[in-house]
């Protein structure tokens, strides 16, 4: 049994006299099951922080995927390799004419994103697009398969401030159900991306769960762990986290353990309220409802406009990762902000902090 | 008369009040907090600035009242990040507030480093106000090395705690032969007075009155607050005592 293992058991079942100061006194008291009051207290407490700290701002960003090519099997993922599915790889030209749309809409945060294709879609590939991107972006970031240490740090040098890797599961046995075949198959590689990041010299490193592949509580203690060990250890990385949730399998053996819109809330409120300057993305995935419910509890950064196949922006035809249901505009985005008193911020970096001489 | 303003390299500044911008929930909001606090010194961080147009949405809302911009690096790590944005800051304005932040989270200054920074800055012409740990010694190496004005901490950036560094504020204010710009941590506008009656020249407040319910109100309330510590400063603060003083002198046999 691992330490993850213990901390989860030792989470109280339920504590309904016990006040949000009570809960947050302990380590993961507060992933208690939460009286309806209580999630009133913790929502309040995180939208006071959340405020506090980054204030009536939420920071956008749009996601650019660059290729559809994979060659894991994962049985949640649309991209996953046995899947018969139209792929694409943006070519040089596609990934210029996708950024001038973008950074027409008024996008200047972009993260982009692959599969998990190390034959064709990795550094000699990374290394030509980067440059293609970074002048005209402010932020630059990737999720893309894990890498060296040593790819890093020759990305920050093409200039890349940020990077996003979740682990999708911290409960091992069940992380291996769900990624039957591939390079993804290694848990501990995978585990230890943000430290590699971090080493290199990443500014910004997102980690998180796929929300649904096992117990809720469970991942909830993992990524608290997680981040204690990473604030200490990288004090100079900003450090953020998701927490995207799947609803759907397209195979295996292994059922969802599916996490209600409840959880997810006490989730967001709970990590603002254990990590005030965390930065928290509130994932593409989500309804329109719930991402406008979510906003004001201890999100920062969000995603306007997402199209989850490569190249989708300039109408390359390509299938995509997952549906997503929030189609609004930009400036759709910007006004609900701005109707609850938000403003949208669509530049909070800049290139210069890394560019060298 | 009492007169409120004060000087900063030179240039005579009408407002105690200085203003930061972040955390806003709109440029109007901003814009009308501004003119509401009276800010004639107004600070933007570089990075919300889009540098590569020659019109920028955010640099024009803070154009009111005659500001002066004072840019800032928030978001550097280093003194060689520093000084890359700060020159490119300088095609806007050669005022910069020089912050130093390697750690992303408390956002407290790297002394080290930003005094590199400042000494480089300095002679390249900039008017260099460094946001700087509550360190007497630290301010008196940036007034060395040629910073107009100094800007210790009160307490850690948004944490609305106050003058919890009172101690060496006061040791600052004492030694300082520049303006002591108390920045950082002040949350409410008796934290405000408290630095103005210590002697402090001035203060900067964002968090506070960005994120206050009506932000326009608060930045009239820190206002009235700086300048009523002002005058008191100026009009002689009478200090406290653990005892009663005797009001006819013990000594006087000795005259």
């Amino acid at each position: 049994m691992t330490d993850t293992h213990r901390r989860w058991e030792g989470i109280p079942a339920k504590v309904p006299g016990a006040s949000i100061d009570d809960l947050l006194a302990q380590p993961y008291a507060i992933f208690t099951e939460l009286t309806d009051d209580q999630l009133e207290a913790l929502a309040q407490r995180a939208v006071a922080l959340t405020r506090q700290r980054f204030g009536s701002v939420i920071r956008l960003f749009v996601p650019l995927y660059l290729s559809n090519y994979c060659y894991n099997h994962c049985t949640y993922c649309g991209f996953s390799y046995h899947r018969d599915i139209n792929r694409y790889t943006l070519t040089d030209a596609d990934v210029s004419e996708n950024v001038a749309i973008l950074q027409q809409k008024g996008f200047q945060h972009v993260l982009l994103l692959t599969g998990e294709s190390s034959k064709d879609v990795e550094m000699t590939y990374f290394t030509r697009i980067l440059p293609l991107v970074r002048p005209y972006m402010a932020q630059v970031g990737m999720e893309v398969q894990p890498l060296d240490g040593a790819d890093y740090k020759a990305l920050i040098d093409l200039g890349l401030d940020a990077v996003t890797v979740y682990q999708e599961t911290y409960h091992k046995d069940r992380y291996l159900m769900y990624h039957l075949s591939g390079k993804k198959r290694r848990f501990d590689y995978r585990l230890n991306t943000p430290d590699r990041a971090a080493q290199a010299g990443i500014i910004r490193v997102t980690i998180g769960a796929l929300l649904g592949l096992s117990d809720w509580q469970f991942e909830a203690v993992a990524l608290v762990d997680h981040l204690r060990y990473l604030y200490k250890r990288y004090w100079q990385t900003q450090w953020g986290v998701s927490f995207p949730r799947i609803t759907t399998l397209f195979d295996g053996g292994a059922s969802l353990q599916r996490v209600t819109d409840r959880q997810l809330v006490q989730l967001v409120c709970g990590f603002r309220c254990l990590f005030p300057d965390l930065g928290i993305t509130l994932s593409t995935r989500e309804s329109v409802a719930l991402r406008d419910g979510l906003i004001g509890l201890g999100i920062t950064d969000m995603s306007a406009e997402s199209i989850t196949s490569p190249g989708g922006y300039s109408g390359v035809v390509a299938d995509e990762q997952f549906e997503t249901s929030d189609h609004r505009s930009l400036a759709d985005i910007r006004a609900m902000l701005g109707a609850r008193g938000l403003d949208a911020v669509v530049k909070d970096w800049d290139r210069h902090f890394l560019m060298r001489g | 008369m009492t007169t409120l303003d004060f000087k900063i390299a030179g240039y005579t500044i009408r407002s105690r009040l200085l203003m930061g911008t972040g955390k806003f929930s709109s440029h109007s909001v901003m814009a009308d907090a501004i003119v509401a606090g009276g800010s004639h010194i107004v600070t933007a961080a570089l990075r919300r600035v889009d540098l590569q147009q020659p019109k920028d949405a955010f640099l024009d809302a803070i154009a009111v009242n005659d500001t002066i911009l004072l840019t800032n690096t928030s978001g550097a790590r280093t003194a060689a990040e520093a000084i890359r944005l700060a020159r490119l800051g300088g095609s806007k304005s050669p005022w910069v507030k020089l912050e130093v932040t390697p750690e992303p989270n408390h956002l407290l200054p790297d002394t080290i480093e930003t005094v590199a920074a400042a000494a480089v800055l300095v002679k390249e012409g900039f008017i260099v106000l460094p946001y700087i740990h509550a360190d007497p010694v630290a301010c008196k190496r940036l007034e060395d090395v040629g910073c107009p004005a100094v800007m210790p901490l009160g307490a850690p950036i948004g944490t609305n705690r106050g003058l919890a560094t009172r101690d060496q504020l006061r040791i600052i204010v004492d030694q300082s032969s520049v303006p002591v710009i108390v920045d950082a941590g002040l949350g409410a506008p008796s934290h405000a007075s408290e630095a103005m009656e210590m002697g402090a020249d001035a203060v900067l407040v964002n968090t506070a009155i960005a994120t206050a319910r009506d932000p326009v109100a608060m930045a009239r309330a820190f206002k009235w607050a700086v300048d009523a510590g002002r005058l008191a400063y100026v009009s002689g603060v009478a200090g406290e005592r653990l005892m009663a003083a005797a009001s006819s002198p013990l000594t006087g046999f000795l005259r």
